[in-house]
Order: structure tokens, then sequence, then C-alpha cells
């Protein structure tokens, strides 16, 4: 396939753009393979991709029971960062941010990665010194971050009320200067893209409905397709672990299913030039390239697999924006939505292998799966090739949990809706 | 979200505080079984469907319910005291 | 009378001018106008520019799905960016600007991406500006740098930074029927419900009620059906259990019938009436939803169809019919379907010249021959426009011979000369309510049109919203739905008889003409047929795949517009029906939502404030606030000239010299009260309360229910069946309920009850070598000595006559005691201890004294129990019980929690002399270029008085195993890297001997 360039845009215009060809096969599945990876969304295509990319093991199968993307890819507020206070977490999460950096050559396809950095704000002394604690941490493992005073805020956010007045008056930040925002379904196709390049067979509209056995281990999957054989089963499903797992007999996981709401403002001119957090509340906010504001809150705090938000998440989410924006009241919502949250029960993921013979899991995204793509997909690949965790997903096993060896960043215990 | 209170009478969810999955079994208190342990403190039953959960009128009367919910239509099938007693059935 | 305004006709008040401003130029109007009528009249073609390639455009509708004609509402410096013309009520002084272009309207900069043409197709962005591998612009230099410039050209309106002085209003209703829509099939269900005596609100998202009937020219029980809606309406006015609400606009459908909407009560108004919001937010509860929405038509693709100048056809007929407005003086329609005929007839009647009807079907009936021929159009079946001529107006079309069936054209083009073509591609039921409400909506081949789902919630549709678009059938739906709705039974009166044009409700299955040049599918993001083409030879085939690619679907019109036409595109590139590409789940809100009227009363007042009842005499003593939560608690009560630093030293040492006095009320408090409450007691915390005797009180730690701690104080034990707890202010809250969960769902048969009464009590902590001879001095009723009231002991008295509980305890290190009084007398006791203190220099000191004894005792906070330390890290294991099992008891050993490398609490000494930051880390080895090995972290620092040293609290690897060695604080945020010593957390009378006293 076509390498993507201004060249090609051009030498394409010119031919009346009739000439692109699919951007991945819409293939048939094949009886058996080396890998089936079970979830087209962007953790499942990108460990397809690094597969083929750094094992060389190019007879995969990604299932997707809908389209491409359809999940957390395709609906999230698009922040990458890597600002985690406890080491495990910053170091996956800063491998992350390097395969971030270089992501679009990688893939051959812009997924518009743009490093306009990420600033948590803070409130009062005490929040200052957490951040300076966390800020400081990243520091110590060669992560950027300062801290940014209010003068130096306020020439970054011109629109942001930094008054002693304000009922929380904002006293700095922690800046990420490297993070950023990416284009969220651009990283799924690119991925895609690259991982069908390389072989990997892309099956979408393919649900599994069950998994094929032989004595106690997993050697294939049932699906709406018909059976599919694989040496290796990985799981990679996000907000439907619960359902998938139980469909391979395990009914419990240390994992609940939330709502998380999300939502556009109608298209504005420049106005947040970075990702900005508030501190006394829960609430982030970025504008995209095509100008909308991005912006979402907490989790609606219940288990639910519907997609759909309630209306005091709403409520609460707009007054907390316009206690740092007051001078947006008269912008528009113009959409929200409801991503499925799989959340674990210290708010950090899981890659490992098993938990049975055959089986590879991939899940516990909580609401940072977006920026986790390019790693997760990356160590899972490496654990499933080598049958070991790299040490960056070393720590993110499922028996942490009985061992104690949690890795809680907000220190929030085995209570999923506050993480 | 309405939640029928059998206190209160039908309330909106943002009285509510959710407590999760009301299947968990507490070992007893003097109990050394770690896996049981383990697994009411960390292991939870997430269906796509009917779910058992308990919830707290945390903005009204702060009685703990057992509240019997859907979780693909967030329809409430029943809900009543978690401490026994009293059960309304709450469709909403 | 300007150019297109007719001499009659109308609901507009031609008597009455208003006059306002577009883009600077003023402009007359008449009450009644729209901005987009208005300016309409005014001979205005252009009204604004597109997203991508920055086209002109005029207005393609007369309503809430314009997806062309977005202006910005300027109130002085607040700017309301991206309101659609067509929904702005003018008002003298409106002051309204065009957006996305540069310099001007007419002459935009922008529009030379026009010449990018082929090369800025769909997806582009995703197929370059990677940049170089190498060099200065590889990584995501070279996008950032690219995107810089994009993101200057993108977006609509301009944001305002200068705060919205408005007011927005926050309603809770509750209703047995909401009815959505007040055209003939809203208004007879509201009607119906009503008699039933049902509880009825009609939301209106126009400033009129009546929909259709406004405009439809039809004849409803032998009147106007404008005077039929009228009259209706009046009917219902008149009804205490009708709430009518107009200008409401029903955004969302949410779980248990909750329905969101919001009601513009005063944007149409030069002045709003004392006391009125600018926006009401309605959360609407209804027993039954009536949606009676309507529906939307739809534009034809074909190429040139965005010129300005070609409108949608019932939008002609509503600005001719409402407004007494020609969107032109010689019209042609072009249509796949019947209603069109009705259009051009209005027209015809308005007094416009209707040049010719282009339908593509060949085969039209005679009903409609005859309704062409009433509005003396030359009528061309089987025939479609292939192009349109014009700059920024409309001058003339083109047209070809076409076979429907095949799509084909053929024959000569042949020119019309027309200033207004209006197209209609039929009609799509509004069903978005009933989609956000739960199910999937259903093809219907013979609509060609999604129509509602079966409800999985508590409605009923009616009217066109069904796919029934006659008016007689919608007041018949409506009519039967009310009183459904409102549990009454089907009526057998008759129904109003409908005089109405007729008209087949079905459209030819004609979605786009394909010809040479750009023909739009969404206009506002310039996403044209061949984007869904080169969408689907890419692969992008989904409905949700073909929407993020090209971004149709994406604009402020949300689709309304481009939805269907570009599914029956990629329908057919697929060589599938449109049912198998799918429809996209709509969700809320229908129309863009002000984030003000979301926010409500909360827009400038988000959290409410907590103040102790000392609260206006220690702002009335000069104390500095500080914000603890919702809490506000005094920092230091400086001097003048003071630091910070010389305050709370000053503070601490006139404490630990004589006596010092601190507002403790925002401790949480709760009453553990009930036969079992002693052992209730013993299961949360980690040590004994049972064995605690009455009068007396014991510092307690609790744990989590995983094994890691979770928060500490002490409790009093009043009564043999009565305890007082206290928590951290912190965890007051988290605390009560961990308390209720075990007495309600884990231990119901304890008889127990707990009662937050942190409000109730305040508290004045006073300590210091002379603490107890003040209280001998104030305290009535019971003496104070060592006797009476020895370490950790209670006695109840008076102070100013008031009755007060005191504890001897100590967070200090010092001699000391917390006065509890009722809240009301909370600043009586307060200043009797200040006046009884006088004597012996007592000071009042705030949170940073108090941080700086708790540091120098080695006392634990919250930022030491943060969620991930356990007992042990905090050296509380001589607080963990080995002769009872507690909460968290079972879990606290795992191998994780009792791991060699866990952080562990220890006091730190600067050996540099200079102040550390809390949150600075702890290493080895300095290296400040390449700070790395972080061994752990401060939680908390002062300098300290009573070592005279800058001290701190810290969690380090190793922890105790590192007492008396050296390391440095590493802290490259703020650039503090220096020598430390570490040491105990107890800095200070470590054995406790001031305290015992």
């Amino acid at each position: 396939m076509a390498e993507y360039s201004a060249f090609s845009l051009l030498k394409n215009a010119l031919a009346g753009n009739k000439d692109w060809k699919p951007a991945w096969r819409k293939p048939d599945p094949k009886a058996s393979y080396d890998v089936i990876v079970i979830g087209g969304g962007g953790h499942g295509l990108s460990t397809a991709y690094y597969l083929a990319k750094e094992h060389g093991i190019t007879n995969v199968a990604v299932l997707e029971k809908g389209w491409l993307g359809s999940g957390n890819v395709g609906r999230n507020t698009t922040a990458v960062r890597s600002n985690y206070l406890l080491p495990q977490n910053t170091r996956f999460y800063e491998h992350s941010m390097k395969l971030w950096e270089n992501l679009s050559h990688d893939l051959n396809y812009n997924v518009m990665f743009s490093q306009r950095g990420c600033l948590n704000l803070a409130h009062t002394p005490a929040q200052l010194d957490d951040y300076a604690r966390r800020g400081n941490a990243m520091r110590h493992l060669g992560v950027d971050a300062k801290l940014m005073n209010v003068d130096q805020i306020k020439r970054l956010v011109p629109a942001l009320d930094v008054s002693a007045s304000a009922r929380f008056p904002v006293l700095g930040g922690l800046m990420q200067p490297r993070a950023g925002t990416a284009r969220h379904d651009a990283v799924a196709w690119g991925y895609a893209r690259g991982a069908d390049r390389r072989g990997v067979d892309i099956i979408e509209n393919c649900e599994v409905t069950g998994f094929l056995r032989d004595g106690g281990r997993i050697t294939g999957v049932s699906t709406t397709r018909g059976e599919i054989r694989a040496k290796k089963v990985a799981l990679a499903v996000a907000g439907s672990t619960g359902h998938v797992m139980q469909l391979a007999g395990i009914s419990h996981m240390p994992i609940e299913s939330h709502v998380l709401q999300a939502f556009v403002s109608e298209s504005l001119k420049p106005v947040i030039d970075t990702v900005l957090t508030f501190g006394m509340g829960h609430f982030y906010i970025s504008q995209s390239d095509k100008g909308g504001l991005v912006y979402g809150g907490d989790l609606d705090g219940y288990n639910s697999y519907a997609q759909r938000g309630s209306l005091p998440i709403v409520d609460e989410v707009m007054s907390e924006m316009l206690a740092l924006f007051p001078g947006l009241a008269r912008v528009r919502m113009l959409r929200s939505w409801g991503g499925l949250c799989d959340m674990t029960m210290d708010g950090s993921p899981i890659i490992t292998t098993g938990p049975l013979p055959g089986m590879y899991l991939n899940c516990g995204w909580c609401y940072g799966g977006f920026k986790a793509t390019p790693a997760s997909g990356w160590c899972f690949a490496y654990n499933i090739a080598k049958d070991e965790p790299h040490e960056f997903n070393a720590p993110f096993t499922l028996d942490r949990f009985y061992r104690g060896l949690i890795i809680d960043d907000k220190g929030q215990g085995a209570n999923p809706r506050l993480h | 979200m309405l939640i029928t209170c059998p206190y209160c009478g039908p309330r909106d969810v943002i009285e509510f505080t959710y407590q999760g999955d009301g299947n968990r079994e507490r070992p007893q208190p003097a109990s050394q079984d770690l896996d049981a342990w383990n697994a009411y403190v960390y292991d939870r039953l997430n269906p796509a469907g009917d779910h058992n959960e308990i919830w707290q009128h945390s903005g009204g009367c702060r009685a703990h319910l057992r509240v019997v919910r859907n979780t693909i239509t967030h329809e409430i099938l029943s809900t009543a005291f978690a401490r026994g007693g009293h059960k309304a059935e709450g469709r909403s | 009378m300007s150019p297109r305004r007719t001499e009659t006709g109308g609901r507009i008040d031609r008597l009455r001018t208003i006059r306002f401003t577009f883009d600077g130029a003023p402009y007359t109007g008449h009450i009644g106008d729209t901005l987009a009528s208005a300016l309409l009249a005014n001979g205005v073609t252009l009204f604004g520019r597109s997203f991508k390639y920055h086209r002109p455009r005029g207005l393609l509708s007369a309503g809430v799905e314009e997806p062309n004609a977005l202006v910005t509402v300027l109130s002085g410096e607040v700017r309301e960016p991206n309101i659609p013309a067509t929904m702005v009520e003018i008002y003298d002084g409106l002051v309204a600007v065009s957006q996305n272009r540069n310099p001007s309207l007419a002459w935009d900069i922008g529009a030379v991406n026009q010449l990018g043409g082929k090369i800025l197709s769909a997806g582009f962005y995703y197929k370059t500006f990677m940049g170089p591998v190498f060099g200065p612009l590889k990584g995501t230099r070279f996008w950032m740098f690219c995107e810089h410039f994009i993101r200057r050209a993108a977006g609509l309106g301009k944001a305002g930074t200068a705060p919205d002085p408005a007011r927005y209003e926050r309603m809770n209703a509750f209703c047995d029927v909401l009815v959505v829509g007040s055209g003939p099939a809203g208004l007879m269900a509201a009607k119906a419900a009503a008699d039933q005596g049902a509880r009825v609100i009609l939301a209106e998202l126009e400033a009129h009620f009546g929909g259709s009937a406004n405009w439809s020219g039809e004849t409803i029980d032998g009147m106007l059906a404008a005077d039929w809606a009228q009259r209706t309406v009046g009917q219902l006015e008149g009804n205490d259990n009708v709430r009518l609400l107009p200008r409401t606009t029903v955004w969302g459908y949410y779980d248990g019938n909750t329905l969101a909407a919001l009601e513009r009560v005063t944007d149409h108004k030069e002045v709003a009436a004392k006391g009125e919001p600018r926006q009401r937010y309605w959360a609407i509860r209804a027993g039954t939803v009536v949606l009676a929405t309507g529906s939307f038509e739809r534009p034809l693709v074909f190429p040139g169809n965005d010129r300005p100048g070609v409108m949608l056809a019932h939008a002609a007929e509503r600005y001719a019919v409402e407004y007494g407005v020609l969107p032109g003086q010689r019209i042609a329609l072009f249509t796949n379907n019947d209603s069109a005929y009705r259009s051009a007839v209005a027209l015809k009647k308005a007094g416009a010249a209707v040049v010719a009807i282009i339908d593509v079907r060949g085969d039209v009936s005679t009903e409609m021959r005859r309704l062409a021929s009433e509005a003396e159009a030359e009528l061309l079946a089987g025939h479609a426009v292939v192009a349109t001529e014009g700059g920024k107006a409309l001058t003339g079309l083109k047209i070809q011979r076409f076979d429907a069936m095949s799509g084909a054209l053929s024959g000569d083009e042949r020119s019309i000369h027309a200033d207004s073509l209006l197209m209609s591609g039929g009609w799509s039921p509004t069903i978005h309510l009933a989609s956000q409400a739960g199910a999937k909506a259903e093809w219907d081949p013979a609509r060609q049109a999604f129509l509602p789902p079966t409800p999985t919630q508590r409605w009923i549709g009616a009217g066109a919203f069904t796919g029934s678009f006659s008016t007689a059938e919608a007041i018949a739906e409506g009519r039967a739905a009310g009183l459904q709705a409102a549990g009454g039974a089907a009526s057998s009166a008759p129904v109003p008889v409908v005089e109405a044009a007729p008209g087949d409700p079905d459209p030819a299955p004609v979605f786009e003409i394909k010809a040479k040049g750009k023909s739009f599918v969404d206009f506002q993001h310039d996403v044209t047929a061949d984007d869904v083409r080169l969408a689907h030879r890419e692969g992008f085939v989904s409905v949700e795949h073909l929407k993020r690619y090209t971004t149709l679907g994406m604009a402020t019109d949300q689709g309304k517009n481009s939805n269907v036409p570009g599914l029956a595109i990629m329908a057919e590139a697929l060589g599938k029906p449109i049912p198998e590409v799918g429809t996209t789940r709509f969700r809320p809100p229908y129309t863009a939502v002000s984030i003000g009227s979301l926010a409500a009363e909360r827009f400038g007042d988000l959290k409410p404030e907590r103040l102790t009842p000392m609260h206006d005499w220690h702002i009335a003593n000069g104390a500095r606030m500080y914000s603890a939560g919702l809490w506000y608690r005094p920092m230091i009560y400086g001097l003048p000239g003071e630091t910070v630093e010389q305050a709370y030293v000053r503070e601490a040492r006139a404490t630990r010299g004589s006596a010092g006095i601190v507002d403790v009320s925002t401790l949480g408090k709760i009453a553990v009260q009930g036969p079992d409450a002693a052992e209730f007691l013993d299961r949360v915390y980690t040590n004994t309360f049972s064995t605690l005797a009455v009068g007396k009180a014991r510092y307690g730690l609790m744990l989590r229910e995983d094994g890691l701690a979770f928060d500490d104080g002490t409790t009093w034990r009043l009564g043999e069946q009565e305890f007082l707890m206290t928590t951290t202010t912190a965890n007051a809250g988290k605390v009560m309920q961990h308390l209720e969960y075990f007495l309600d769902v884990i231990w119901p048969e304890l008889r127990v009850t707990v009662t937050s009464v942190t409000d109730e009590w305040a508290g004045a902590a006073i300590g210091g070598p002379n603490a107890r001879a003040i209280l001998a001095s104030c305290v009535t009723g019971t003496a104070v000595d060592n006797a009476t009231l020895p370490f950790m002991g209670i006695a109840h008295g008076q102070i100013a006559g008031v009755p007060v509980m005191i504890c001897r305890l100590s967070f200090s290190g010092e001699m000391a005691f917390e006065v509890y009084s009722g809240a009301g007398y909370g600043t009586r006791v307060w200043e009797a201890l200040i006046e009884a203190g006088k004597p012996f220099g007592l000071v009042t000191y705030g949170l940073e004294a108090l941080g700086t004894m708790r540091i120098e005792k080695g006392h634990v906070t919250g930022a030491e129990i943060d969620g991930r330390t356990t007992a042990r890290d905090l050296h509380l294991d001589w607080m963990l019980s080995k002769k009872k099992p507690f909460i968290g008891s079972a879990m606290m050993d795992r191998e994780g929690l009792i791991a060699p490398d866990r952080l562990e609490l220890v006091g730190l000494i600067a050996l540099d002399n200079r102040p550390l930051s809390g949150g600075g880390h702890i290493v080895e080895q300095l290296d400040e270029a390449n700070p790395h090995h972080s061994l752990g972290h401060i939680t908390a620092c002062c300098y300290s008085p009573a070592l005279g040293k800058y001290i701190a609290l810290a969690l380090v690897k190793g922890g105790k195993a590192r007492h008396g060695t050296r390391a440095f604080v590493s802290d490259p945020l703020r650039n503090r890297f220096g020598p430390i010593e570490i040491v105990s957390n107890h800095f200070y009378d470590p054995d406790g001997s001031r305290m015992h006293g």
C-alpha cells in the first residue's frame, strides 16, 4: 500500500482522488492464527501492530464486534500525559509518551499529536505541595514537569479566572510541557492500517460468543463469523471485560464498568491552548484543532453499560467549567456522550498473562486508556510474544490486589468510582 | 434516574451514593481465610443486566438500600432497606 | 418598505420598526422578525462563510437546523457566538456580527482554501504534515508548526473572556404529561391531556406556538390553521393545570423520564424585566412524554447546492407566510416529492414569480400538476438541477433530463434565470429525543426516512414525528396520544376537520444528482458527495467511520440536514440498502445548550462555604484565612509587617512559652450511641474502646477494609452507651459514611446509632504551660486540676455561663485542653477564654502554628495518612490490637503491605539551615542536572522554634533504619537541593512529659 505524503496527496488529487485504496483490508477470518486479539479498539489494534512490528508475529487476527475504534478510542477527551505520582505508572506512561512522540512517523499516519502541555491547577498550599511531590517524582524518573505561578498561568490561558476573589483561587499549577492531545480516531485508523500493512487480519463485525478449550487451555474463540483457533488468545476489550470474561467462565473480576461523560462545545476560535485540569473538583478541558472545547468531569458513579450519562454530572461539569472560565457562559455545549470505563480497584491497569492458560489479559484502563494506547499495545505484544511481562507492565498483574501490591495513585482504596 | 427510597419515596439519583456490588459477602470478622477476604474486598460481579447493588440515600434519610437495577437500561426493578424489612417496588 | 418585504401577510407588526446592526451596518426590521427574516427582507443574501473552504453562504433554513447563517450576538463585552440567525428574534439595539471571515464577510481571505480543492479532500490531514524523520522538525514539531496556523484558520465564532453578567436559573418541574412541540399534533395532545385534568407542560422551541399550522395555509375546523392554533393556545392558557413554555427547547431525554429543557427567557428582549433570568434550565420529570417534534425537510445534493439563494422549500414558505419576506423575485423549485408544490403555491400567493418546478420524478400526479399550474410555474418533470450560477447571490441554474430510476442525466443543459432556488429532498422525522431515550431508529423505505423506535421509556409519538406527515393524521394522533398519556379513554368525539392540499408523503428515493462540480452534503463542514465516496473508497464505510473521517454531521447543526443524504450516498456506493449502513445514535443535546444555563445558580457560586462559629471573630482579629476543602480556617493572625513564617513562629513560641488557643471546630464529630456502641468501636478502631472508662478519651486509629490507614482521632466516652468520636477535618464525611455502611449493611444486629454533630459543637483547643491556669480562672462548675482532669480526662462545667465539655488532650505536645460548647455559644466561650488568657499572654494561633507544633511532635495528619500508607509505615503499629479482629485486620499483613522497601515516616533536619518545601524528594546521591533514585518525599515542613531549625516529616524508604544518616533534599521543581539528616519523627519532647504535666 502506498505511503501517505504531501506528494501522494497531490498525485491523487490530480487523478480526482479515484485511486486511493482502503486504509485496511476487509478479510474473512482464517481457520486459525498464531494470535487472536479480541477487541478492535486502540489497545487491540496497537497490540497487533507491535506484535507484527516488534516481534515479527504477523499471523494475527483482530476481532471487532462492531466497527473499528468504536470503544473508548472513538470517544475520549484525547489528553496524552505521563504526569503520574507513583513510579510504576509514571514509567509506563512515559514509555507511552515516547512512542507518541514518534507515532505519526512510525505509522505513516498523522495522529496529530500536539504537545501543548497539561496544566493541573492548584488552589490551596497543600495542593501545591501535593503537585510538587508529583512533579518531583516525575523529574526523578526523567519526566518533564515544572511548577507555574499565577502570572505564568494567566499568560498561558488568558481566559482563565485567576482572581483572588474566586471561590477557589488559583495559586499555581503543575505543568507537563510534553503532554498534549491527539486526534483520537486517527490513532485507531493509523494502527489498523499499520497492522494491516504488516499482514494482520482485521475482522470487523465479528463478535466473540464463546471460548474454545482443550481441557483447561483456551485454544480459540467461537464468533458470529464462525470458530477461529489460535495458539494464543489476547483480550483487549476494555469496558466489556466483565462480559467477555464471563464467556470464559470467570464471573468475578477486580473491575467495575462505569460511565464517564464527556462534552464538546461548538467550534470556537482558539481560546485554550493547553490541557487544563481543575484542582477543587473533577474537570478537565482542552480545545481541538477544529475549535471545539473538549471537556469532562467525574464518573457518573455507578455500574453501567448504557453509554448514557445522567444530568447531575452534566450540571457539575458545567459549573466547574464556569468557575474557571466565567467568560464562556454563553458558549454552547454541542455534543455529549457516555463512555464505558473499566475501573479497577486501585485505578491502575492490568496487562498480564492469564488468568487461564492460553489467555492474555489487557484491561482496567479506568479513564486513562487513550494515552496508554501505544505503550499498552507495545507491552501487551511483548508479553504475548515472550510469555513474560516487560518491566514496564510487570507491576500491572491481576494478583497484585491479593498480594497487596496495589498501585493506588489517588489513594482511594478498593472503591472504583473514586479512582 | 429515580430511586424509590422506602422512607422518602422516589428521589433523584443526585441524592444517592453508590456503594457497589451487593452480592459480596464479608467473612466473619475473625476469619483468617485470606482468599475470602480478598474476594470480598476486590472482586466484583459486574453484570450487563440486572444487578443487585447497595446505594445510600446520603442526601436524604441516609439509609442504605439494596437496589436491583438494570445496568443496560438503568431501570430500577426494586429497592429495599439493606438492613432488611420494608421493601418498595419502584419502576422508573 | 424593504425590497423583499411583501405588502401584507405574516405575523410581523409592520407599524413597529426595530433598529439593529449586522457587521456594523444599520438595518431595520419589525416586531416578530428573526434576524434572518429581517436581513432577508433587506436584500441580504450573504450570511456566513463555511468552515473549511470559506465559501459564501446564505440562509438554508428558517429554523433551528440552520448550518450556514451563524452569527455572534454582542452585548457589550460579552459575546455569544455561533447562534443561527434564524433563531435570533430582533430587538432594538441588537448587535450581531458574522463569523469565520477575514477581513469581511464579502471579502474573506480564507476563501483561498477553495484553491486547494481536491488536495483538501476528506481525511487529507491524516496523510500529511508528518514532517521529516530527522532534523529540527522531527517528532511532533512539524505538525505543531502547521497546526498553529490550522487552528487559527479553524473555529467559527470567537468566545468572549469578559465574565457574563447574566443570571441563569434552574427549575425542577413535575407533570403528568410533557408535550414536546406545539404543531397541530402537540396542541391536540396538550388539549386532550389537559381536558382530562392532567398536569401538562407544553414546550415549543420557537417563539410562537403552532408549528406548521403557522405557515401551512391549511384550514382546521373552518378557520385558517394559524388561527386555530392561536385559539387552541388560548384555551390552554386558561387552564391551571397547563404550563406553556415558548422558546423552550427540550434537549435531553434522560433516565427515569427526566427531560432537560432550555427556556430562552429574555434573549429576545432589549431589557429584561426585574428578576428575570437570561435563560432558565428546566429539569422536567414527566409521567408520560408526548413527542410531537415534527420533521425536517432535507436538502438535495447537486452541484452548486450551497450557493447563497438556494434554500429549503418550506423555509421559503415560512419566510413568505410568517414574516412577509420573499426569498427572491424569480423562484425555481427543485424537488423529489409533493410537499414543494404547496410551497410553490404559497410563494405565488405571497407575490413571487415561480418560474419552474423541477421534479426528479417523471411521473407527477394530476393533483401536483394542478398545483403547479395554480402557481403558474412551468413543471419540468423528470428533470434535475445540475448547476447553479452566481457569486454571492444566485443568478440562475442549469437543468437536464433526469431518470429517477437510474440516476442518469441526458439531453442538453437548459438554463433558467432565477434568484432563488428552493429544494426539497423529502422529510426526516425529528426522532432525536426518542433515540436519546433508548432504542434504535428503523428505516422506512416508503417514507425514505428513519422512523422512531419502539419506546423504551414512557413516551408516545404523534404527527410528523411518527412519519404521519399530513395535518389530519397529526391531529388524530395528537389527540390519541394526549388521551393515552393522561390515562383517558379513547374519545369518540369528532376530530377537527382539516382542509389541506393533497400530497403523497413518500418521496422518490433520489438524494443526489451526480454531475460535475462540488455537491455539498454537510454545508457547514464542506463535506461533498465526493468526500463520502472517497471515504467509501478508503474503507471508512460504517456510518460512524463516515462521520469521523469526513466530519459529516459533526457541525453545529449536528447532521440535521446532512445525515440521511450522506447515508444514502454511502449506501449507494456500497450497493447496500440504507439501513445496512446504519444510523448514528442521537445523544443529548438536541440543539446546542449554553453552558451558563447548565451551571444555573452555581455560575459564580460553585460550592458552599463552611465557616466555623468563630469565623467573624477571626476576621475581625486579623486572621489570614486558609481554604481547606469547603472550610475556611485561620492560617495566621499576623501582626503588621510580619511574614507568614514570622507569624507562625511567634504564635508557636508563645504557645510553648505560655499558652495559645486555636479554633478546632472543623474537626469531624460523630455521636456514637447505643447498647453496642463500645463493641462497635472495638470493631471500627484498631485499638480497644470497650475498656475505656466513662469520662475518659482515647486516641484511635481506623483502617480501611484493605488494611491501609484510614483516619485517626480521639473518641470520648461520655456515658456507658455514649461516645463522641472526632475525625480529621478532611475525612469527616467519609468516616461517617464508613460507619453507617457497617451498621446498615454488615452488622445490622448492632444496636448503635451514629449522628454527625460536627456543626453542633464549637471547639477551641487551648494549650501551653499556662493553659490550665487560664481555664481555672474562667471555668465554673468543675475543677480542672490533675485529679479532676487528668490526661485524657473529661469534665463538664461552664464558661461565661455556657455549659462546656472539656477534654484534656494534646495535639501540640503541650498541656492542652479541648473545650467544646454548643455552636451558637462558640464565640462567647472563645471570647471568655481570650479574656481569661490576657494576664497570661495567651495568643491565638492558626493552622501554620498548629502544623508546626504537630510536626515538632511527629503527629500524623492527612499528608501522611494519604490512602497509601499502613499503620506500620507511620509507626502506629502499637495501636494494632492483637486481641480482637477489627476492620482491616485480616488484610493488613499482605506481602505488599509489609514489604521492606515501603515508605516510612521519618523526621528530617535541614543541615544547611534553609527552608524545606512540602513535596521535595529525598535522595542519597545529589544530581541536580538529572535527579534520580528518589527515596521518598517531604509531607510537611516548617521552621521549628523549639529546635531552632528547619525540619520536616517525610515518608522515606528504609525509614527507621536511616535514623541518624545523611541524605539530600532534591526538589528540582523549586531548585532546592541540600543536605539533610534523617531522624525520628518525634523531634520534641519525645517522652511526652510536657503534656502529661
